[in-house]
C-alpha cells in the first residue's frame, strides 16, 4: 500500500515538474524580454527595422519569415505525407515493401537538421538558382524582381517540407489503421469502391488524428533553426517575394545571440524568442480547438 | 637493481603527484576568432608546466558577460570594451592584454581568381550597393590588366554576430562617411544589401557557389582555403597585400598604453588597413571572491607566456604575432596586475 502511494506521488511530482518547466521558461522569456517590451511596446511586433548599430529593433521581418516558410512548407509537404499515410494505413498495411516505406519515413525523422541544411545548400540551392535564372525574364515582365541567389524563402520551405513529412505521415498512418473494420466493411457492402471508402469513410473518421499530425509538423517547421539558417539567405528585411532572401525568428536568435553586446540587442533577441513561443502556443491552442470540433462531429 | 627501479618509479609518481597538486586550473571563455590559437597555446603550456587552461569559444559578447559576472578567470574578446562596459566594474578595472592580430580580406568569385586591387572607396561602394557590376570603371580603372566580366556583384556578409564583421564595418566607417552615416560599425549591422552566411565557411561557401559574388572573411580562413583576396590601398597610399607581416606592421601606429585601440585604416606605411587585435580580459586586482594567490600567479604567468614564448605559435596558425612595441605595452599591463595590492610579477 505504501509503495502504491509512493509510486503515485512520484508520478505526480514528475508531472508537476514538467508543468513547472513550461512556466519557468515563459517567465524567463518575459523577464529577459522586458527591457525591449518596455522600450518598444507593441511596436516591436509591427516594426520591420532591425538595426543593432542604432539600437532599433522590430520583429516583423522574422515573424513574416517564420510564418511564410512554415505554412508554405506545410502546403508543399501535405500531398506527399498524406499520400504516404493513406498508402501505408490502408492499401499497403503489411509486407516487406510496407516495412521499407515505414522505415524510410522514420529515417527522415532521425536525420539531424544540419544534414538537411547541408543537402539543401549543396543540392537544392544550385537547382533553385537555375530555376530562378530561367524565371528572371518572366518575373521582369510582370514586375517581380527575381535575383538568382538560390537561397531564400522558397528554398527554405522546400527543405522544411521534406523534414516535416514524417511527423504527419507517421501519426496519420497510425490513426488510419485505427479506423474500425466494420465501418469500412459496411461501406464496401453498399458497393463503394476503394477510393470512395477512403474519401467518405476512412479520412473523415480519422481527420482529427490527421490534423494532430499536421499540427506537429507545423510545430517542427516553426521552430526549425539550423536547416533554415543555412538556406534562407539571412537577410533581416521583409521578403519581397518567394524568391527573396529572408530570415526567421529561430534563425536570427541563433545567429546573433552570441555576439549581442548591448543589453537592448540581447533583450530584443529574447523578445523574438518570446514571440516565437507565443506564436507556437497560439497555433497549438487553435489546433486543439479544431481537433476537438472535428472529433465531436465524427 | 630491481628494488632501486621500484623506488625510482615511486619517486617519479610522487613527484608527478606533487606537480599535479601544485598545478592550477584556469578557465576562460570568449571570442571564437583566436580559439584555434589558444587551443594550441594551452596545449603546449599544459605539457610544459602542468597548468591546465580551459577556453570556451562562445563569442566576444559572451566572454565579456562572463568576465563581468566573474564566472571565468579571463575573457576573450575581439572588440575592446566600451566606456559603458568598463564602468560596470568601477572598483576593479578590467585590463586588456593583446595576444594576436588578425585581418579581414575581401574575397570574390571571378574567373581565373585574379588578385584585384581595391581602394577604400571601391570596397565601400560595393558593400553600399553603389557599384553594381564588376566591369564598373571604378574597378577596371584600378586593374588595367584584368579582364572583368559584366556580371552583377552579389554581396555576401556574415549572418551571425561576429568580431570579423565588427572589424570590417569599423574599417568602412572610418574610410567612408556615407557608410558611417547609413550603416555604422558593430558585430551585427543593418546591411544595405546582400545575403548572409553563417561563419567564415558560410560566407565563403556562398561566394564560391555564385559567379560574381563578393564577401569578407578572416585572412587565416582565406589562406587555409586558398581563396582569392584583394590588395587594399592603405592611408599612406600604398597597395598592401594582406599577410602576417603586413598585419603585424599595422600596429605600428601610435598605441595608447591600455592597447584599447582600433587599428583599422592604420597610418602605418606598410600596414594592411583591415587589421585588428584580439584581447584577453582580466581584473587588475586578482584578490576577488575566494581566489587564492597561487591562482592569480598562475594567471599572470600564463599571460606572460602567451605574449612571449607563446607568440611563436601565432604565425604557424596564420595569426600575426605582436610587434615589439605592442609586446612592451603588454608587459607593462601584465606587471600592473596585483594581489591584495601587491604586484604579482616582479
Amino acid at each position: 500500500m505504501r509503495r502504491e502511494r509512493l509510486f503515485r506521488n512520484l508520478l505526480r511530482l514528475a508531472a508537476w515538474l514538467v508543468g513547472l518547466n513550461v512556466l519557468v521558461i515563459s517567465i524567463t522569456l518575459f523577464w529577459g524580454a522586458s527591457p525591449t517590451l518596455r522600450h518598444f511596446g507593441l511596436g516591436f511586433l509591427w516594426s520591420s527595422h532591425w538595426n543593432p548599430v542604432t539600437d532599433e529593433f522590430g520583429a516583423l521581418p522574422f515573424l513574416a519569415g517564420t510564418l511564410a516558410t512554415s505554412f508554405l512548407a506545410l502546403a508543399l509537404s501535405l500531398p506527399l505525407s498524406l499520400s504516404m499515410a493513406i498508402l501505408l494505413g490502408e492499401f499497403l498495411r503489411v509486407g516487406w515493401l510496407s516495412n521499407v516505406f515505414k522505415s524510410l519515413v522514420d529515417l527522415i525523422a532521425a536525420v539531424p537538421s544540419v544534414i538537411f541544411g547541408y543537402w539543401g545548400l549543396m543540392v537544392l540551392v544550385p537547382l533553385v538558382r537555375e530555376a530562378e535564372m530561367w524565371l528572371m525574364p518572366l518575373g521582369q515582365s510582370v514586375g517581380i524582381e527575381i535575383m538568382p541567389y538560390g537561397v531564400g524563402v522558397l528554398t527554405a520551405s522546400l527543405v522544411l517540407a521534406v523534414m516535416i513529412i514524417p511527423n504527419t505521415a507517421a501519426i496519420a498512418r497510425e490513426v488510419l489503421e485505427l479506423v474500425p473494420r466494420d465501418l469500412k466493411e459496411a461501406a464496401y457492402s453498399f458497393g463503394a469502391t476503394r477510393y470512395e471508402v477512403v474519401r467518405s469513410v476512412i479520412v473523415p473518421y480519422a481527420r482529427s488524428g490527421i490534423f494532430a499530425g499536421i499540427l506537429l509538423s507545423l510545430g517542427r517547421a516553426l521552430g526549425e533553426t539550423m536547416a533554415v539558417t543555412m538556406v534562407i539567405g539571412n537577410t533581416n528585411e521583409m521578403p519581397a517575394n518567394l524568391f527573396a532572401p529572408a530570415n526567421t525568428m529561430a534563425s536570427v536568435i541563433a545567429n546573433e545571440l552570441a555576439e549581442a553586446t548591448t543589453a537592448i540587442h540581447y533583450s530584443s533577441l529574447v523578445a523574438v524568442g518570446l514571440v516565437l513561443f507565443l506564436v507556437t502556443t497560439v497555433i497549438n491552442f487553435i489546433g486543439t480547438y479544431i481537433i476537438k470540433k472535428m472529433t465531436v462531429q465524427a | 637493481m630491481k628494488i632501486s627501479a621500484t623506488i625510482l618509479t615511486i619517486l617519479a609518481v610522487l613527484g608527478l603527484g606533487g606537480a599535479a597538486l601544485a598545478a592550477e586550473e584556469l578557465l576562460g571563455a570568449g571570442a571564437t576568432f583566436p580559439e584555434p590559437l589558444y587551443s594550441k597555446m594551452f596545449d603546449v603550456y599544459y605539457s610544459q608546466t602542468g597548468n591546465k587552461v580551459n577556453y570556451q569559444g562562445i563569442g566576444s559578447g559572451g566572454g565579456i558577460q562572463q568576465i563581468l559576472g566573474k564566472t571565468v578567470d579571463f575573457g576573450g574578446t575581439d572588440a575592446f570594451l566600451t566606456p559603458e562596459q568598463l564602468a560596470k566594474s568601477p572598483d576593479n578595472p578590467l585590463l586588456h592584454i593583446p595576444t594576436a592580430m588578425g585581418a579581414v580580406v575581401v574575397t570574390y568569385n571571378l574567373p581565373g581568381k585574379p588578385q584585384l586591387k581595391m581602394t577604400p572607396d571601391v570596397i565601400a561602394g560595393i558593400f553600399l550597393g553603389l557599384i553594381k557590376n564588376w566591369n564598373d570603371s571604378r574597378i577596371t580603372g584600378l586593374n588595367p590588366g584584368v579582364q572583368l566580366p559584366g556580371d552583377p556583384i552579389v554581396v555576401v556578409h556574415r549572418s551571425d554576430g561576429s568580431g570579423t564583421t565588427f572589424v570590417f564595418t569599423d574599417y568602412l566607417s572610418k574610410v567612408s562617411p556615407e557608410w558611417k552615416e547609413k550603416v555604422g560599425a558593430g558585430t551585427a549591422v543593418k546591411w544595405p544589401l546582400g545575403l548572409g552566411g553563417k561563419g567564415n565557411p558560410g560566407v565563403a561557401g556562398l561566394v564560391q557557389q555564385m559567379k560574381g559574388a563578393v564577401g569578407y572573411v578572416e585572412l587565416s580562413y582565406a589562406k587555409k582555403n586558398n581563396l582569392p583576396y584583394a590588395v587594399v590601398k592603405n592611408r599612406a597610399g600604398n597597395f598592401i597585400v594582406p599577410s602576417i607581416k603586413s598585419v603585424s606592421l599595422a600596429a605600428g601606429a601610435s598605441m595608447p598604453d591600455d592597447t584599447r585601440v582600433s587599428i583599422t585604416d592604420t597610418d602605418a606605411k606598410d600596414g594592411y588597413p583591415i587589421s585588428a587585435f584580439t584581447w584577453i580580459l582580466v581584473y587588475k586586482e586578482q584578490a576577488y571572491g575566494d581566489r587564492k594567490a597561487s591562482k592569480a600567479k598562475a594567471l599572470a604567468k600564463l599571460l606572460w607566456w602567451m605574449t612571449h614564448e607563446g607568440q611563436k605559435y601565432n604565425a604557424d596558425l596564420l595569426y600575426a604575432p605582436l610587434s615589439g612595441e605592442v609586446k612592451t605595452k603588454a608587459e607593462k599591463i601584465i606587471k600592473s596586475m596585483t594581489f591584495n595590492g601587491q604586484p604579482i610579477l616582479k
